[in-house]
């Protein structure tokens, strides 16, 4: 009989959540016990909203359980190690009986993800065992020429996840067809839109995937070096990247020759950011690596012609390199029967906001914006009222309600102003201000412009001070107007991605929620009573019973009354801070 | 717009305290490495929690960097920092899934809890408080990290409870309101 595992979920977001703790309790409690079960590490399965997550696998099979403390920890060893009885009601996924989080997995394609949670990302054999390295191990023996591998890629149809859409194949072909002595391969790993954490799931979860498509991508190109530009926000990402270098150094998996093939020399650096968003622009990710400041610089030339120290580079990102593998070993066309005419594959999601289930997807495009909210997210938390998504980050726009059957492809996307960016799906509810989640973007992108171009530079400035005094109740008439010129000439004049794209937001916001803009410049009202200048509390006399709560909780003493009588806020004094709001128990106070 | 971020100059006195042959280590490996500025600054920044201006005439002495790319560089680039900071350094995360569920009331009540604004260090040096753009911990939202410990789905009494308790570990007595 095998022996059991405990297998327990160390991603950054268990790791938050508390797995650490429960890792411990439960490697004491099997010193202690002498229970016989083999104690394993994994990373995150996606199910954050679970985390922190314990998988116990038995000869019947596998049940994943969530929101394990020590407690819980303890009562699964004792029922389920010792008396072989799961804890059924504690279960989120197995294949064994249906769970309340069935509708999370169904319809999730994992294939950039398909070692996330199944395996010890720190272990190469875990990995090979998941027939990891078999791709690159078959290009070897088959003797694969690099342009057949390039064609298998463009046949795939995939298409750059860091958000261009660039069809990986082509750019690959371009730096191919490059015949320079000294070529470089870059992973892009520098994700720094907010709210979004796909890549750092991957490299956490599965760095050998990476590491195999770069290798897979620096044969194709014929590249001499590799870099993983990774932000240093990620410490974990960074310690687990540089043990699968160690180790695919160690089975000559990276060096010279490597995987038998003459002349075929490769290596792999980390290369940590420093902390600029611009970094995430090509351009300025190679500035950044020779050392300099990570200011973008002119295309053309394009990195396929003069990239890092003027040679010859090929960029993708951590997601593209992560499916490479599975597409050389699966086939072309085992890919691209996923998704739409033009967008093939699957996409990995990082599912946030006023969503019940947060977390990591990856679905196949084509599927809608809705399906992916309600039927894998569970819905809207407190099953307030839905009213958009946020795709693409500060460089993308908000999705309303309404525009919910937009399927998930590049194109269809993109129609409706926002952008697929590289995986960030914010999900807003009605308590949602859409202008300041307008204002929050321009103020994420005025201080990460590196201030190259005028546009970009002093614009975002601009139109943060509009959209700062819009939220405060100091609008003009005319300023949607301004807001909406800024933001056609940053498009125009601005030479990376970041500025070209930093008025999306606003314009997103402007073209489906103006109503909203309107209330606050005109009528001085937040319609999501969000924006606190714009607010007022007031205690509603037939239902306030004196309880004093409210009295006790003001921490600027702006209310008064005595005990059983209704109690009066004094205006002057308020400071919005929604703590009575928050504390009373009878509804007696309210917003407007 | 990021050049703006350039912070104070440090005081000669706070200046002088560090060790500068803590670095030769590091020095000697990265002395000719081509788009060594980055690194040699973040093994700096490591050792002393910030740059020192002596660090940065030795860097000049001692490798081919030239002071005034290492200041651009320096004041580029958000991890860097130039004068010295608490012990433990609190990012509270404004992405934008943390600033969709409040983020703002997480500094808020930090900033009440150690009597400092965003982006300063407490009197006593055991803590410095910052705001980051995301930690990638999204779904756990609301989240700050302290050192390699991340905390989630925090509010803001919890986050004063996790200073509390710090505090308690480094000083000896809990910081009394």
């Amino acid at each position: 009989m095998k022996k059991t595992k405990v297998i327990v979920g160390l991603g950054s977001c268990g790791l938050a959540a508390g797995a650490g703790k429960v890792y411990d309790k439960i490697s004491a409690i099997k010193n202690e016990s002498k229970l016989d079960f083999e104690l394993k590490k994994t990373s995150c399965i996606g199910m954050c909203f679970r985390e922190p997550l314990v998988e116990v696998v038995d000869e019947k099979g596998s049940y994943i359980y969530g929101d394990v403390d020590e407690a819980r920890a303890a009562e699964i060893l004792e029922k389920h190690i010792q008396k072989s009885l799961p804890i059924t009601e504690y279960v989120v996924k197995t294949d064994l009986f249906d769970t309340k989080d069935k509708g999370f997995f169904e319809g999730q394609v994992k294939i950039a993800l398909r070692n996330c949670g199944y395996m010890d990302p720190e272990s190469i054999e875990e990995y090979e065992a998941r027939d990891g390295y078999k791709a690159i191990k078959s290009i070897a023996v088959k003797k694969i020429a690099p342009v057949d591998v390039i064609q298998t890629v463009l046949d795939s149809g995939l298409r750059g996840r860091g958000g261009g859409g660039f069809p990986t194949g082509l750019k690959w072909r371009f730096a191919n067809n490059n015949k320079a002595k000294t070529k470089y391969i870059i992973c892009n790993a520098d994700e720094g839109d907010p709210g979004a954490f796909m890549d750092r799931s991957v490299l956490e979860g599965d760095p050998h995937s990476v590491l195999e498509g770069m290798i897979i991508g620096a044969y194709a190109i014929e590249a001499s070096d590799g870099w993983i530009y990774c932000r240093a926000e990620y410490p974990l990402a960074i310690k687990r990247l540089n043990i699968a270098i160690e180790q695919a150094r160690k089975n000559g998996y990276l060096g010279k020759n490597v995987f038998g093939i003459e002349g075929f020399n490769f290596d792999i650096h980390i290369k940590e950011g420093a902390g600029a968003f611009v970094c995430g622009e090509e351009t300025a990710l190679m500035a950044s690596i020779e050392g300099e400041r990570g200011m973008p610089r002119k295309r053309p030339p394009f990195p396929a012609e003069s990239g890092l120290w003027k040679s010859p580079t090929n960029i993708n990102n951590v997601e593209t390199f992560a499916n490479i593998p599975w597409i050389i070993s699966n086939g072309a066309a085992a890919y691209a029967k996923y998704g739409t005419a033009k967008s093939k594959g699957t996409k990995v999601f990082a599912l946030t906001g006023k969503i019940k289930n947060g977390g990591l997807v990856e679905v196949p495009m084509g599927i809608t914006i809705r399906d992916i909210v309600f039927k894998l997210g569970g819905g809207i938390q407190n099953d307030k009222k839905f009213k958009a998504v946020q795709l693409g980050g500060p460089s993308g726009g908000c999705i309303p309600e309404y525009l919910g059957d937009t399927i998930v492809d590049y194109d269809s996307v993109n129609s409706t102003g926002a952008i697929m960016g590289s995986g960030g799906m914010v999900v807003m509810d009605e308590t949602t201000c859409m202008v300041d989640m307008a204002r929050f973007f321009l103020d994420f992108t005025k201080k990460e412009s590196c201030g190259k171009c005028t546009f970009c530079r002093v614009g975002t400035q601009r139109m943060l001070e509009i959209l700062t005094r819009i939220t405060k109740g100091e609008g003009k008439v005319g300023d949607i107007e301004t807001l909406i010129e800024l933001s056609n000439q940053i498009k125009d004049s601005s030479l990376c991605g970041l500025g070209q794209t930093a008025p999306n937001p606003v314009l997103t916001t402007i073209k489906y929620f103006r109503d909203e803009y309107e209330a606050h410049i005109r009528d001085k009202k937040c319609p999501a009573k969000n924006c606190k200048p714009l607010l007022t509390f007031e205690i509603i006399t037939d239902k306030c019973t004196g309880c004093m709560v409210c009295k006790k909780v003001c921490a600027v003493n702006a209310i008064s009354g005595e005990r059983k009588m209704p109690h009066v806020i004094d205006q002057s004094l308020c400071t919005k801070c929604r703590s009575c709001y928050s504390k009373c128990k009878f509804d007696a106070i309210s917003v407007s | 717009m990021r050049i703006i971020r350039v912070q104070k100059e440090v005081k000669e006195e706070e200046d002088k305290k560090v060790d500068l042959s803590l670095m030769d280590a590091f020095i000697e490996k990265y002395k000719n490495v081509r788009g060594n500025m980055i690194p040699l600054l973040q093994h700096t920044q490591e050792l002393y929690g910030f740059i020192p201006r002596d660090a940065f005439l030795k860097l000049e002495k001692e490798t081919n960097l030239k002071l005034s790319d290492m200041y651009g560089v320096a004041s580029f680039y958000a991890q860097f920092r130039l004068k010295p900071v608490g012990k433990n350094i609190i990012k509270v995360c404004h992405g934008t899934a943390c600033h969709v569920q409040n983020a703002t009331a997480i500094t808020e009540a930090l900033e009440e809890e150690l009597k400092v604004k965003d982006g300063e260090t407490t009197k006593d040096a055991v803590f410095t408080l910052e705001s980051v753009a995301c930690l990638g911990c999204c779904s756990l939202a609301p989240v700050m990290m302290i050192g390699d410990n991340t905390y989630g789905k925090l509010t803001g009494k919890m986050a004063k409870d996790v200073i509390r308790s710090i505090r308690e570990k480094e000083v000896g007595t809990p910081c009394k309101n």
